[in-house]
Parts: structure tokens; sequence; C-alpha cells
């Protein structure tokens, strides 16, 4: 940094009563804050605060009805992302906006000026991603990459671009710790080089290790600021969602029943020729436990939730087990009958129909109990199902009519979350159950999923997110490259031995631990 | 400058304004094209559009074209919503007429109602085989579905040409490319005694629209197309069956095809020509959209290109233009549809100022 003193120097970004009305919402009321040149700045707040909006508008997707941005001193009215970036600002979205047909360094081209050399930018792509410890292939398919994948890629564009502003929407929830770490330690770095970042976040635990200052929004508005390192992250969660922050609890380990899951010896290749492939994947998941599945993203999670799901059937029947019943080809209506629930990790457009309406979402997969009569919909028990699910699941929407698209990602995880568990599973599958939510949604999922549990539900959940594995599970295992680790109690294993195992080092301890027992 | 923006919602108010806009813009650019055909356009606009329907007998007209559009569209719309694209119904519609002619000859001494039975069941069928073939091999090979369709047209063009050439060509008929007249048996009824050629064929086109309706909005078949057709990977977490679905679109539009070109051997035509149709399968097509897919917009959209249809005969009647300006209109109205839908997505913006 070039400059003595951070007092007297211009803030980077400054922001004047920003208003932002949608016709049923106002999205940002009177929003002001001020970000100074190389400072970490962390906007906090749940879904539906108006985090995304505000963001939007500093990048110039949208425009504020009212007031005023200045960058360095200066008032602008940023027209386009492209005007955005001119000035030298970065956003990496939390959906992100790569074009699936094509690869990770044709995406990258497209967001630059100009018509770029594409070798030469690949180069730049290695180089960067390795410097900031995020690798991704340049040549690989948007499409054949997982949403942790996908984040890197967004990452990389941006820094690319030497940006002088970094706008991060909640960018760590798919990676690992370790790769947490070097991701700090790159924003770090940024700022000491006078970059300034806007950081979104959920993880208050992060953003009381990176970031120097908070500001805190609820319902649209400002309702406080703080420095992080003040704090403890139940002050700032509460000062957040306006009370204190419900810990799920979770009762020791019940009687475990019959099992309820079995994997044999399940591999499968894929039809991707960037996939995973499955390797021997032996499991049991007992009724009455939590068995977490931890790993990098890319490393054949997808693989064994489309396996698992019926999405993609296996040829061995006996490979795949559900409450006793060989269901390798079954598809995924057959293994719903046979007692399994599955909460997919894209909740538009796969775990829910954007454009139709909650009631019409709740009957995409609850139509065999009892929806129907002679192939007909019953619309009035499907609107009461929906409902149920609504009150009971406390989602947040306009009522059961509203399309699933109108719901913020947290209150559509709740909705389809409740959707499966209303209709009582045996076999409950979870993939990243509070990806991108918001964390008084997902401490109430995480609650669910335990008293699911207690109830004598097995459940599988794959997450990327480890902090949740270790809060929820049983038992725990990891996936690293299409194979799984061996299954530990959570009493016997920490955090930093999953760390390593979710690089795929397990044989060499176990068998280290072998010798040492011979 | 104007330029294009992505809406953040889809407008639901612009898809059904759209069609509307539609229109209207088809009647300005149908006015245009009198003035420069060196016509009158206010003149032409009435023998087009007012004059087809100022009578009994032309209103009777206009639902006695509008019954095969009915029926093939509202066929097509199941299969479109779920974004199985067949594209060749009017081949399924020759085909289904061919079927059903074959009966009707068969029948030729026959009297009794199980030959127009057996013709409607026939014409179903013909139609119905046809659009299997589209489906049988994207079933099994992922062909597209949009090319085997539309190309099987003009094998059912030729196939009724051989036909009506040789084995249906009437043995009395001066060696002229038809079949013999059908048996009054084999004639559908008509709905009045007034000279009009309206028959029963409309009654199951409405018939066929409420059916289509509650397949469409009360059926758990109809909301797995419906699913499949908004979001394929839903469709496939929910556990629907992407080849049923295909079955059900193609063979639903086939059936309806089918039953139409029926009508129209045992309505207007009373007998089997290489005509059998009036391009009625692609039609239909227009139709379907301007509908929203949906069935009562199909009714009246039908009524809409009837109209043109007509138009275009007195087009050519009074106005000494060729018959095939009702085409052209067809044309217009799928173009500006194509167009105006544009803004049920994206909307226009002035780009303001850029005060950097």
């Amino acid at each position: 940094m070039t400059s003595d003193s951070d007092g007297n120097q211009v803030p980077r970004l400054e922001l004047h009563g920003i208003t932002k009305i949608y016709p049923s919402v106002i999205a940002n009321e009177d929003v002001s804050l001020s970000v100074k040149r190389g400072e970490i700045h962390a906007v906090l707040g749940e879904n539906g605060a108006g985090k995304s909006t505000l963001m939007k508008m500093i990048y110039g997707v949208t425009r504020p009805d009212a007031g005023e941005m200045k960058w360095e001193g200066e008032v602008v009215h940023v027209e386009n992302p492209a005007h955005a970036r001119s000035l030298g600002i970065g956003m990496v979205f939390q959906h992100f906006s790569l074009f699936e047909t094509l690869n990770v360094v044709e995406n990258v081209a497209l967001g630059l000026p100009g018509n770029p050399d594409l070798n030469q930018l690949a180069e730049q792509i290695t180089e960067v991603s390795n410097r900031y410890g995020l690798p991704v292939d340049p040549e690989r398919l948007v499409h054949a990459l997982s949403v942790g994948e996908r984040q890197r890629v967004e990452i990389v564009r941006c820094l690319l671009q030497n940006p002088k502003l970094l706008i991060m929407d909640e960018p760590t929830s798919v990676l690992t710790p370790q790769a947490v770490r070097k991701l700090f330690d790159t924003l770090r770095q940024l700022a000491d080089e006078g970059c300034s970042i806007l950081y979104i976040s959920h993880k208050l635990d992060e953003i009381q290790e990176l970031c120097h200052v908070a500001t805190v929004l609820r319902d649209g508005k400002v309702t406080g600021d703080c420095i992080p390192s003040e704090e403890t992250p139940k002050s700032m969660a509460s000062l957040m969602i306006g009370k204190e922050l419900p810990v799920p609890e979770h009762n020791a380990p019940v009687e475990l029943g019959e099992a309820r899951l079995q994997l044999k010896r399940l591999s499968k290749k894929s039809d991707d020729p960037f996939g995973t492939e499955l390797q021997d994947i032996e499991l049991e998941v007992r009724s009455g436990e939590i068995l977490g599945i931890a790993g990098v993203s890319g490393n054949g999670q997808q693989e064994l939730l489309y396996a698992l799901s019926g999405e993609e059937p296996v040829d061995d029947a006996e490979s795949i087990v559900i409450c006793g019943k060989p269901s390798g080809r079954d598809n995924p209506h057959q293994r719903r009958i046979s007692g399994l629930g599955f909460v997919p990790e894209e909740r538009l457009g796969r775990g829910a129909v954007p454009r139709m309406s909650l009631t019409e979402n709740a009957l995409l997969t609850a139509h065999h109990a009892g929806m129907l009569k002679n192939g007909m919909i019953q619309f009035d028990k499907i609107a009461d199902f929906a409902r149920k699910c609504i009150d009971g699941y406390n989602v947040k929407c306009g009522g059961e009519e509203h399309a699933a698209n109108s719901l913020s990602g947290g209150n559509l995880q709740k909705f389809i979350m409740g959707r499966e568990i209303l209709l009582t599973p045996k076999m409950l599958v979870v993939a990243q159950p509070t990806w991108g939510v918001d964390v008084g949604a997902a401490a109430f999922i995480r609650q669910e999923l335990i008293d699911l549990r207690n109830e004598g539900t097995a459940i599988l959940v794959i997450s990327e997110e480890l902090e949740e594995l270790f809060e929820i599970s049983d038992r725990i295992a990891v996936i690293a490259n299409g194979r799984l680790s061996p299954v530990k109690n959570l009493a016997d294993t920490n955090i930093d031995e999953i760390g390593v195992w979710m690089s795929g080092m397990w044989d060499q301890e176990s068998a280290a631990e072998v010798t040492s027992h011979a | 400058m104007l330029r294009l923006e992505r809406r953040p919602e889809a407008s639901h108010l612009m898809s059904y304004a759209s069609p509307a806009i539609a229109i209207v813009l088809m009647l300005i650019g149908g006015l245009l094209l009198f003035a420069f055909l060196g016509k009158n356009p206010i003149e032409g606009f009435k023998v087009f559009f007012i004059n087809p329907i100022s009578d009994l007998w032309g209103l009777s007209e206009l639902l006695l074209k509008a019954t095969p559009l009915m029926l093939v569209a509202v066929g097509l719309a199941i299969g479109f919503r779920a974004n199985v694209w067949n594209i060749g119904a009017e081949g399924q519609l020759v085909v289904g007429g061919i079927a059903a002619s074959a009966v009707a000859l068969y029948f030729q001494d026959s009297e009794g109602a199980h030959v127009l039975i057996l013709m409607i069941i026939a014409g179903c069928i013909g139609g119905m085989s046809w659009a299997a073939i589209p489906a049988f091999l994207k079933t099994r090979f992922n062909t597209n579905e949009i090319l085997v369709s539309l190309m099987l047209v003009y094998v059912s063009q030729l196939l009724v040409s051989w036909l009506v050439h040789g084995p249906m060509m009437d043995p009395d008929g001066f060696n002229f490319p038809q079949s013999a007249m059908f048996a009054d048996s084999a004639l559908l009824p008509l709905l009045f005694d007034d000279g009009s050629r309206v028959n029963v064929a409309f009654v199951l086109a409405i018939g066929a629209l409420l059916a289509g309706y509650i397949f469409m909005f009360r059926s758990f078949a109809g909301f797995q197309m419906q699913v499949a057709g908004y979001a394929k990977d839903a469709a496939r977490y929910a556990g629907f069956s992407a080849k049923k679905m295909i079955w059900i679109g193609l063979l639903s539009g086939g059936g309806m095809a089918g039953l139409a070109g029926m009508s129209e051997v045992a309505g207007p035509m009373g007998q089997i020509t290489d005509q059998v149709s009036s391009n009625y399968g692609f039609a239909a097509i227009i139709v379907a959209f301007v509908a929203r897919l949906n069935p009562v917009g199909i009714f009246f959209a039908s009524l809409l290109m009837a109209l043109l249809y007509l138009g275009g005969e007195q087009a050519q009647q009074y106005l000494n233009l060729p018959s095939s300006i009702s085409l052209v209109f067809q044309g217009m109205l799928l173009l500006f549809l194509l167009g105006s839908d544009v803004f049920i997505n994206y909307r226009l913006r002035w780009n303001r100022e850029v005060t950097a």
C-alpha cells in the first residue's frame, strides 16, 4: 500500500442512501456504506435481507431508484457490468453466470473486452489458478464441472482482470478447509496489494477471521456496523437475525436399527469424459443414524448421487440395496416407493420446477401419496400438502400458489426438504443441505435432519461443508477421486484427519496403522 | 440508444398480449401488402376479413375450415408442452386420410354407422402409426423428431399420390388421380340442413378440445408432460419417463391429425385425392403457438386461421390475387408472433448516458 494511513484517503467506494424498490418488495432502503482501499468489508445478512440486490447495483446489473454511488470520490452511475469492470469492479456471483456448453477458457474470454488469444488466456488461467490455490482445467466444459469447480472459474475470471474492488457472494461454501485457508491468503494478499473486497457470507467465523469491517443488513436496511474481531459470532448473528441463534440439539446416538441403504461394490463409469468414475463403493446406512460424506466437489459426489437417486441407474441391481430391495436398476419413482427420499443439490430446475407453483412442485414427488384419483390430480389434496409443508417447515412465501422461482434459495430448500420429509422416507439422501442458505434456515434444516434421525430414519448427507457434517453426523466418510474412505465414528476422528483424507490419502494412513499393530 | 434488456422475470402479461400484438401487426402488414400490390387497402381488408363471414354460409364455412385445425392443433399442443416437436402433422393427416379412405372404399356397399366408426378408428390409427416412426427412432436412437417427422410429410404425399394414381383410383374416373366418391354411409352427417357443409367433425373437434383441456390441466400425465417441458432435470428427478412423454406427445399429435384427415375425406371432399390436406398440418402449428398451447386459445386461433383461408379464396376471386396470399398472411402471423414473443423475456430500454 502506498498511502501511509487509512484515515486521510478517499474511500474507494461510497454508497449514500441507496434505495431499490421492486414491485412487491423494498429490497434496499437508505443503505449507506463506505469501503476503503485495501479493506475487506463484510456484508452480513439473512437471505432476502437485500445483500445480493445491493451488490448487483454496485456491479451495474440493476440500478438504484434513489441514492448515490461514489467511486474513488467521483459520483458514478454504473450502467452495466461491462462499465463496472472498466471501473475496476469484479464480482463473483452466488449463482454462476457461465455458459454450460463452452469450456472454461471460452467462458473467461467472453467476459473480456476484444478478442483474446485463447491459448495465451489458458496459460494465464492456469497461472492465476495456481497462484491462488484454485485449480481449474481451462479445457474442461463447464457443464461437466461441479458447483465448487464452477465457483473457482468465477473467482479466477475476476482475478484475471486485476480488480480494484472484488465482490464475493458466499465464496467459500464449497471449498475444503485447506482451500478456504488458501483463498483467505489470496484475499489478504489482494487486500495488501490495495484491492478492496466486499465479502458476503453467512459464515460468521470466517467473517471474523478475515474481514476488517462488517455492515449488517436486515430487511433491506443497515442495522449496524461492527468490527468483526471485536464481536463474537453469536453477537453478529443476533445483529443479523434480530434474535438469538438456535443451536441444534444433537442427542446421543439412538438405537441403531436395520440397514436401510447398502452399497455393495458400487462402480460406475461416467458418461461424461471429464466425470469421475465410481470405484467399488461399500457403504451401509442404518436406521437412526446420520452418515456424512465429505469431500471436495468434483470427486464423484454427483455421480454417486445420480446413482443413488436412480436418475442414472446402474447395471448391477444388487449393488444398491434400498430397505432390503435390490434397486440398482430402478428409476427414481420406484426407489421412492421402496422408501427413498432424495433432496438434490440443485433446487431450481431439478428439485423444483422454477415456473410452477409450490402446489404443483409438491406434486412432483408426492404424487403417489394419495394425490391422484384415476390419473386425475386431486388439487385440493395437493394444495393441503403444500400448505402443510409451508407451515411445518417455516417456508416464507406468498402462498402455495406462488412459483418456486419467487422463493429465496433457503426457503425453497426448506420447502423441498419438507416435501421429502412429509413423504416419510425410511432412507433420506440429502446433498448440500444448506448450500447458500442463511444461518437461520441452515440451523433449522440441520435440526430437522437430527429430529428425523431420532425418529429412526436413516440419513445420508453429502456435503462439502465440513463443519456441518461434524455438527450433525454420527459417522463420517470421505469421497475422493470416486473412491470412498473407511467410515469413522465422529468421536474417533477430527476435522484435520478428514481434511487430509479429502485429498484421497487414507490408504497410507490405514496401511501405517496396520503395520504398527502388527 | 435502444437496446434489449432481459426481464428479471418472464412477463405473464406479455405472453398473452403477444398473440394479440402479432394479429394487429399482421393486419397492418396486410394493409401495406394490399397497397403495394396496387389494391385499395380498405377494400382489400374488407374482402379478405369481412366478406367471408358476412353471411351464415360464410360462418358455416369458417367452422368447417376451423375443424381440422382445432383437431390437429390440440393434439400437437399436448406434445409441444413437453418439448416434443412434432412438425409432421401434415403427413400424419394424409396417412389418416388414406386409412379412413381405405375403410370407406372397402365398405362401399355397406350401410350402417359401423362404417364411420371404423373410419374414425382407422384415421386415428393411421396418423398415430405415421407419428410412431419418429417416436420409435427418437426413443431408440435419439434421432431428432423435428427432422424425421418433417421428412415423413413428403413421403406421405408421395404415398397418397401413388395410391390415387394406382390402387385407390376410381375405375370409372376417367383416369383422374382420385378415388371413387364415398357412399353416404361413409360421409359424416351434416349438422344443419340449410345447405351448409359443417358436419359432426366440428362436434368431435370441440370434444377433442375439452378432452385436451382436461388432459393438460387436470391429469397427472399432462402434468408430467408440462414438467418435462419446463425442466427436464426435474422430470428425471421425479422419475417421470422421458420415453413415455415422447410417445404420448407424438401419438396424440398423430392421432388427432389422422382424425382430421378422416374428417376431410369423409367431410367436404367425400373422396380421396392427392390434395387431402390444404396445409392444415402446418397451419395448425401456428395455431397452437398463437393459442399459447391452450385449448381455449386453440378454439379462437383456429377460427382466425380459418378466416385467413377463406380470405385468401375471396382475394383470389374479387381482388385478382393468387390464393397463396393466405400463406403470406400465415407467415406474417408466425413471424410477428415470434418477434413479439421476444418481449416475454426481454424489454426495450433506452441506454442512458454513461457518466463515468
